[in-house]
């Protein structure tokens, strides 16, 4: 006997996953170029069409219009391209993603570029918490203010920030260098086990074991070469903060490997 | 995880359609709190109170005695507004279980409200000269369509999105939340207070009636009886930094003010545009571009911030 197998049940009760998977293919192609409105696009939509044109057809140059504060736009982008977006993004912006040159003209809200391996993001307006969160490569560069806990769990990369920075900035980073020209919230650094902070403003208080650090040559060549790159013209003073490495001893080894040195 | 939205309006003329645009904010925000909605909306003052009361929590459920009960309920709640001293202009029936009542009274509030809340199944869900409060079950569409919120002109207001984490879905336990028995003041929240109980405790003791389970009322309550003690709304804001413990994101409303607070932490989102027509608020800019559609430069507030705006 022959049996129907219905189709396999697609809904959402919670109405928070689009299951629309059709790509729009609306962009405008002009050879390498191409630029598409998102404004009567889903989240989803918007990054299939990106994805169609990045990796597909290998567009190197992407505008996307109107993105209306949309969160998790442009995420997972793994190819080397330049991506602008005419306008804001929501939270989540450019998530893990790994060689794009992206441009945002308007601002970003919470968790920007976390987890990105490497490429460029420049942020014209302000960005909201837990921007560049877990950076693990590349530069993200905001010229308004950060939210709180920016870079928290950074692991490499560089954070330029034009404006003032919130609180907790550099929580728990483990290497990379965050470069804030305005002032920073309480408890800079906390809890940090590498890395530097370079601050042009009043620091409202240090984080447990985040202690000032002597500024070498390095230093003013990093800066200097970072602000060359994004036209920032000449770097201010700064001051540097590391890790005072009191919170645990970097050259004791666990009891088990004491064990077997021994 | 909830949402939270504010506007208003500097021109404070009154002739701004709030409520579909509060409508359309919430809306948007769906995804943060598909629970229950609620708004708060404030009318131009006017000389009377009007008081929104709830009969019930919502439809019948297969209570055979409803529709009786309710009419009794009313009649009560009717002959306990003249019995405490009011006079009463109009009694509107908005659903089968909120009436909305227009009263002349110069009393003091509290003694009315109780009145009205003596009444078993009554609660007085806001009071004041142009304060109304709706709330129920489901998204803004569902609320803001059989409230008939569409055509609602106000001055400012505020509004939840509910996704339920402390306290069970009914509507007592939705957004917003009167400053019981304060004239004109309500209070939305996103976050969880950590120590409700202790701050309930002592407001009870005090003599405050807690309407829910929702640790979300703690503030409203508070506000309430910092400003029963002489404080202004901005100073019972700030005062609510230090006294109230947990994550926090609150916005909070009087007759002609518009304020939010944020927690220490920074753990709740909120984004604000200041325009020279209106100040809008939002945990997500989404929200705020429902009712902007234009670029325009918005930005979070940082923490054990407090910011009061006047319309």
């Amino acid at each position: 006997m022959d049996t129907v197998t219905p189709p396999p049940a697609r809904f959402d009760p919670r109405g928070l996953v689009e299951l629309d998977e059709r790509v729009p293919g609306t962009a405008e192609i002009d050879g390498d170029r191409a630029s598409f409105d998102a404004r009567e696009l889903t989240t989803r939509q918007i990054n299939l069409e990106l994805r169609r044109l990045v990796y597909e057809l290998g567009i190197r140059e992407v505008t996307v219009r109107n993105p209306g504060a949309k969160h998790s736009l442009g995420v997972g982008i793994l190819a080397r391209c330049k991506v602008t977006f005419e306008g804001s993004l929501g939270y989540f912006a450019c998530g893990l993603i790994d060689g794009p040159e992206v441009h945002i003209t308007g601002r970003v809200g919470w968790s920007a570029c976390e987890n990105m391996m490497s490429g460029v993001c420049v942020i014209e307006g302000n960005a909201g918490s837990l921007t560049a969160a877990a950076l693990r490569g590349g530069d993200v560069v905001v010229k308004g203010r950060v939210g709180a806990r920016t870079g928290i769990d950074q692991k490499g990369g560089t954070v330029i920030a034009l404006g003032d920075a919130g609180s907790m900035t550099g929580f728990m980073m483990q290497r990379g260098r965050q470069i804030i020209l305005g002032n920073a919230g309480h408890g800079l650094g906390d809890s940090m086990y590498d890395g530097t902070l370079y601050v042009g403003g009043k620091v409202a208080s240090l984080g447990i074991d985040c202690v000032p650090g002597e500024w070498t040559d390095a230093d003013t060549e990093f800066v200097t070469r970072k602000f060359g790159i994004y036209g920032l013209g000449e770097p201010p003073e700064l001051q540097k903060f590391v890790c005072g490495k009191k919170l645990y001893n970097y050259d004791s080894l666990e009891p088990s490997e004491r064990k077997m040195v021994l | 995880m909830c949402g939270i939205a504010g506007i208003i309006y500097r021109n404070g003329n009154g002739a701004h359609r709030l409520g579909s645009d509060m409508t359309r904010m919430l809306q948007s925000m769906k995804h943060r709190g598909p629970d229950s909605t609620g708004y708060a909306l404030y009318r131009r003052p006017s000389n009377e109170l009007i008081m929104r009361i709830k009969l019930a929590d919502g439809e019948a459920n297969g209570d055979i005695e409803y529709a009786d009960r309710l009419r009794h309920r009313r009649h009560e709640v009717e002959a306990r507004l003249r019995a405490a001293g009011a006079r009463v202009d109009s009694i509107e029936r908005i659903n089968d279980y909120t009436i909305a009542a227009t009263l002349d009274y110069d009393g003091e509030l509290k003694h009315v409200a109780d009145y009205v809340e003596s009444v078993p199944g009554a609660e007085v869900l806001s009071a004041g000269s142009a304060l109304e409060i709706i709330k129920d079950l489901g998204d803004a569409h569902t609320v803001g369509g059989s409230y008939k919120l569409d055509g609602y002109v106000g001055t400012h207001g505020i509004g939840h999105v509910r996704m339920a984490t402390e306290s069970d879905v009914d509507i007592s336990n939705a957004h917003p939340y009167w400053a019981y028995p304060f004239s004109d003041v309500a209070v939305v929240h996103n976050g969880q207070l950590t120590n409700y109980h202790q701050w309930r405790r002592r407001l009870e003791r005090m003599g405050h009636r807690f309407a829910s389970d929702c640790d979300s009322e703690i503030i409203a309550v508070y506000l309430a009886q910092k400003m029963a003690e002489g404080d202004t709304l901005e100073q019972a804001m700030r005062n609510s930094l230090e006294d109230l413990d947990g994550v926090f994101t609150y916005i909070c409303v009087s007759e002609d003010a518009l304020g939010m607070a944020k927690d220490e932490l920074a753990a709740k989102p909120l984004v604000l545009y200041e325009g020279d027509d209106m100040v809008v608020l939002a945990s997500e800019e989404m929200a705020i571009r429902a009712v902007i559609d234009r670029e325009i430069e918005t930005y979070d507030p940082y923490e054990s911030e407090v910011m009061v705006w006047t319309r």
